[in-house]
């Protein structure tokens, strides 16, 4: 186990399988390949949603599983099963085997052993308790109606979730990372005037919910999302075409996930598909730009202690200074593109065989206040806040809708505008970033990444950025 | 199968009343799924899954929690977790529009629309079948690289019973191939996907075929142009066309409609689209993808208008938005276990107009056709709706040239009463569509 003094008795014991038995159908299933492992992972998570005046949910879920995975070269065999007994380990070890058919490899290395603890092993459904939750979501709606006459609609919810993961290998290696994460969402929707705007704002991270239910910290978050609301109502059309953009911090780091994060993971570039593959040592940004992937940052929504093949985690820079130098690569695209893992290999759940993902992805800070990016601008959009975006890895294209967007007029910040979008090129946009703030931050820990499927926990991070020539998307032409 | 009296689901209902609840419902779920994945003829992946699903749902009064667990499943281990799905029940406020189905449907019998393709193809012709689809497209005349081809097959089986007496069974088959290629070289590449999917594999498209139109499709992206920002006509192509429509189905969704974040809250009985168009849902298509006769709730499904000559005609309701609009439920429930229901439509079709593709364009002189669109956002109080499109842009009715990073805005009711449908319906998936048409649409680009 990871802490070779912790009390824990392994997840296969408690159902019963013994794990030197558990190993050896391991081994076998794995010899000659050349990598693979046993994951198995257990989850308890809660979830209280309260909508419309009344508590739309209340539930409580547990699942647990395994996944068997035998890898040799480019080919990848794995079984999972909903159940832990060695019988299922048995038929998971002889369907994943069929992939190392004909080949002989060699094993790779296990990953390096780690002491790191970036989040503490707790379970965070356990508090508050179950009527402590609801009766904070029904202060959130009372709160929120209270502030402004004219919030016709709340919705508010409180996700918790402790994920306990074993990952061994043939070697007898074991490795276990027990991960809380929550969260809590909240929308507010406001009717003026025959018009009607939702605003919402959400917050969390891997700790227990104290944090983010202290009321200071809830109500602040109320009023964000109602704020946004507000600035919705009274939005007039956007523009369309070119022109500068001021990015304001922190979640807008999903600029970055995006226009480059997705891009660089290693599986792509392995295979060639990625518009940023063959182009280590090319300037994909402007000088001053120093962009990230760190897992290992205490606390938060994407980090993780080590990642799903074992992997300790940790800062992997991808540009340097507007340079790409880095890919981020799980033990399978590493091996591939013979460098070693970035520990970015990561899965939704043991339903899944792991992916090169990102952690928390971010860009560092400069010295320019963005006041001083506002004024240069003689006209153009300030996007405060971004939705969601999505990119087209081997074109490289990407596009963010945006929740919070004003014209910029004459170097000041003008009317909110609608549904701004912003679409742009991925390995092109950020050499054009001609100023770099000097207020990073990174996102309250909300954000989730899908890819192939799988859905996983991901922070971002930046400080505002001045983009010349960006596409924005409205409707005023 | 008709007789579930026996089934452990009833016997765990039984128990959780009997231990205080007023009333429960139970859900199990469990599939096998298989799925290969070949890149430049070799095998790059080969998954095998048992996902298994165990849920209970209590109601203490107008109070409830729902709980799922494996442990559900074992005797003797069920007992703890209906104590605390009844300790969270008796802690929830009251709701009085979460109860269960009033009226629920007799049986849940399903044979009739024949969801179940007793073929199991091993492991190997999956493979066959997914380097077929890839061979096709790589032989397509500019594809240079492949993002590989994926095969899959999955039976499910689903029990469902509730404290009512309903006690339904329903067993699926689903088969998928699909493949991705490259077009192109370095700063030049681009990518498309194309893939087909059934309840029978018989009805999946034929490999060759389906690779060809991945191929087809990634080549007709080489080379784009991109477009200063302009009001123009754009005609969504059918595969295109669900994502101008799935807002629709959001906003006549009756959870939306009751909590009023729906653009078409107010519409009932009103004209919404253009009197040309009309929009129904049929869940009784034998072998239909999204065919089912109850919904998970447990509501009979039929085949039901939703617009009818441009004029809206029916929400899309589960038990809790019909109890709270005064409605009865029409069998649009869905959700994976026992939670709180979202709305789910089974096999949308809209009606084809009289115009085919090249009629559309000469009638337009000059437009977009959009064949890729990607992170389309809706504004779901105001139907305010964009997207990052690709496609091909056509001059005196002829297409041109392929275009890509540019945007479509526009507010979605707008465009529902200007919409014109095109006579190219096909099937996709569960729906049935054709290319729809809308004139001066905000493009945005240079």
């Amino acid at each position: 186990m990871n802490n070779a003094n912790a009390p824990h008795t392994s997840l296969l014991e408690q159902r019963g399988v013994d794990p030197a038995r558990a190993i050896a159908h391991l081994a076998a299933a794995t010899c000659g390949a050349d990598d693979g492992e046993l994951f198995v992972e257990r989850i308890a998570c809660e979830s209280f949603s309260f909508d419309d005046g009344r508590l739309r949910q209340a539930s409580s879920d547990a699942s647990e599983g395994f996944g068997l995975r035998v890898v040799a070269d480019a080919a990848v065999g794995y079984a999972q099963a909903a159940s832990i007994n060695e019988a299922a380990i048995i038929r998971a070890a002889d369907t994943a085997a069929q992939a190392r058919a004909g080949y002989d490899g060699m094993a790779a290395l296990s990953p390096r052993r780690t002491n790191q603890q970036i989040y503490a092993d707790l379970d965070p459904n356990l508090h508050p308790a179950f009527a402590g939750k609801i009766a904070l979501l029904e202060a959130i709606d009372a709160y929120a109606r209270s502030r402004d006459p004219g919030v016709v609609q709340v919705s508010a919810s409180l996700g918790s979730e402790y994920r306990v993961v074993e990952i061994w290998r043939a070697d007898g290696q074991a490795v276990r990372d027990a991960r809380p994460l929550v969260v809590l969402n909240i929308t507010v929707t406001v009717a003026r005037a025959g018009r009607r705007e939702s605003g919402s704002a959400g917050a969390g991270g891997r700790a227990a919910f104290d944090a983010w239910v202290a009321p200071e910290r809830w109500q602040a978050q109320v009023d964000e999302a109602l704020r946004l609301a507000q600035v919705a109502l009274t939005a007039t059309p956007c523009p369309a075409g070119e022109m500068d953009v001021v990015v304001g911090p922190g979640w807008n780091g999903m600029l970055l996930h995006e226009a480059v994060g997705h891009g660089l993971e290693g599986d792509f570039n392995a295979r060639g598909l990625s518009a940023f593959s063959g182009r280590i040592g090319d300037r994909v940004a402007a000088p001053g730009v120093t962009v990230f992937d760190d897992g290992a940052i205490p606390d938060r929504r994407g980090s993780l202690t080590i990642d799903d093949e074992g992997q300790p985690t940790g800062r992997t820079i991808l540009i340097d200074n507007g340079i790409l130098v880095g890919y981020l690569h799980d033990r399978l695209s590493a091996r591939r593109m013979g460098v070693a893992s970035t520990g970015n290999g990561r899965r939704e759940s043991y339903a899944c065989r792991p992916m090169p993902r990102m952690t928390n992805t971010a860009m560092l800070g400069g010295t320019t206040p963005q006041a001083e990016m506002i004024a240069s601008v003689r006209q153009g959009l300030f996007c405060a806040r971004l939705g969601g975006g999505q990119v087209d890895i081997t074109s490289g294209k990407f596009v963010f809708d945006c929740v919070e967007a004003y014209r910029i007029e004459a170097g000041r910040i003008g009317a909110p505008v609608k549904g701004a979008i912003l679409i742009g090129d991925g390995p092109s946009i950020l050499t054009r970033v001609s100023m770099i703030g000097d207020d990073f931050a990174f996102d309250p820990g909300v954000g989730t990444c899908g890819k192939n499927g799988q859905s996983v926990p991901v922070g971002v991070g930046q400080p505002s950025l001045k983009i010349a020539g960006f596409t924005v998307g409205g409707t005023e032409i | 199968m008709n007789n579930l009296s026996d089934h452990p689901l009833v016997g765990l209902i039984e128990a959780a009343c009997r231990a205080g609840a007023d009333e429960a419902e139970a859900v199990m779920s469990r599939a096998q799924n298989l799925s290969v994945g070949v890149r430049q003829g070799i095998l790059e992946n080969v998954e095998r899954a048992e996902p298994a699903y165990y849920g209970l749902r209590v109601w203490v009064g107008e109070r409830s929690a729902s709980l799922s667990s494996a442990d559900l499943a074992a005797p003797g281990k069920c007992g703890a977790l209906i104590e605390r799905a009844l300790a969270i029940a008796r802690a929830a406020p009251k709701n009085p529009f979460g109860g269960l189905a009033p009226a629920p449907a007799a049986t849940d019998d399903e044979a009739a629309l024949q969801l179940f393709d007793p073929a199991t193809p091993g492991a190997n012709q999956l493979v066959e079948r997914a380097q077929e689809a890839e061979s096709a497209a790589l032989a397509i005349a500019g594809i240079s690289n492949s993002g590989g081809a994926m095969a899959s097959l999955s039976t499910s089986e689903r029990f469902h019973a509730t404290s009512r007496g309903f006690a339904g069974h329903r067993r699926r088959s689903f088969f998928g191939l699909g493949v991705s290629v490259v077009a192109g070289l370095g700063a030049a590449k681009q990518t498309d996907f194309y893939g087909s999917s059934a309840t029978w594999r018989r009805d999946v498209q034929d490999a060759s075929e389906i690779g060809a139109e991945a191929g087809r499709r990634a080549a007709a992206r080489l080379a784009p142009r991109r477009l200063i920002s302009m009001r123009a006509p754009v005609i969504f192509e059918r595969r295109i066309a669900l994502d101008l429509l799935g807002p629709f189905i959001s906003a006549i969704s009756g959870p939306n409609v009751v909590r009023g974040s729906s653009f078409l809250r107010h519409r009932l009985g009103q004209a919404v689209f253009a009197p040309g168009i009309d929009v129904s849902d049929d869940p009784a298509v034998p072998r239909g993808l999204g065919s089912r006769a109850v919904d998970d709730e447990g509501v009979a499904c039929t085949p039901r208008p939703l617009v009818e000559h441009g004029v809206l005609t029916s929400w899309l309701l589960n038990v809790a938005s019909a109890a709270q609009l005064g409605l009865q439920p029409n069998g649009y429930a869905g959700r994976g276990g026992v939670g709180a229901s979202g709305i789910c439509v089974s096999n949308l079709r809209v009606a084809p107009g009289t115009e085919d593709l090249p009629a559309l364009m000469a009638q337009a002189q000059s437009g977009l056709m959009v064949t890729g669109m990607f992170n389309p956002s809706l504004n779901p109080n105001t139907g305010e709706w964009s997207a990052g499109v690709h496609g091909i842009w056509f001059d005196a009715g002829e297409p041109a040239f392929p275009v890509s990073e540019i945007t479509v805005a526009g507010s979605l009711p707008e465009f529902y009463a200007r919409l014109i449908a095109g006579a190219d319906v096909a099937k996709l998936g569960a729906a049935i569509t054709p290319s729809l048409m809308v004139d001066a649409v905000a493009i945005g680009g240079l």
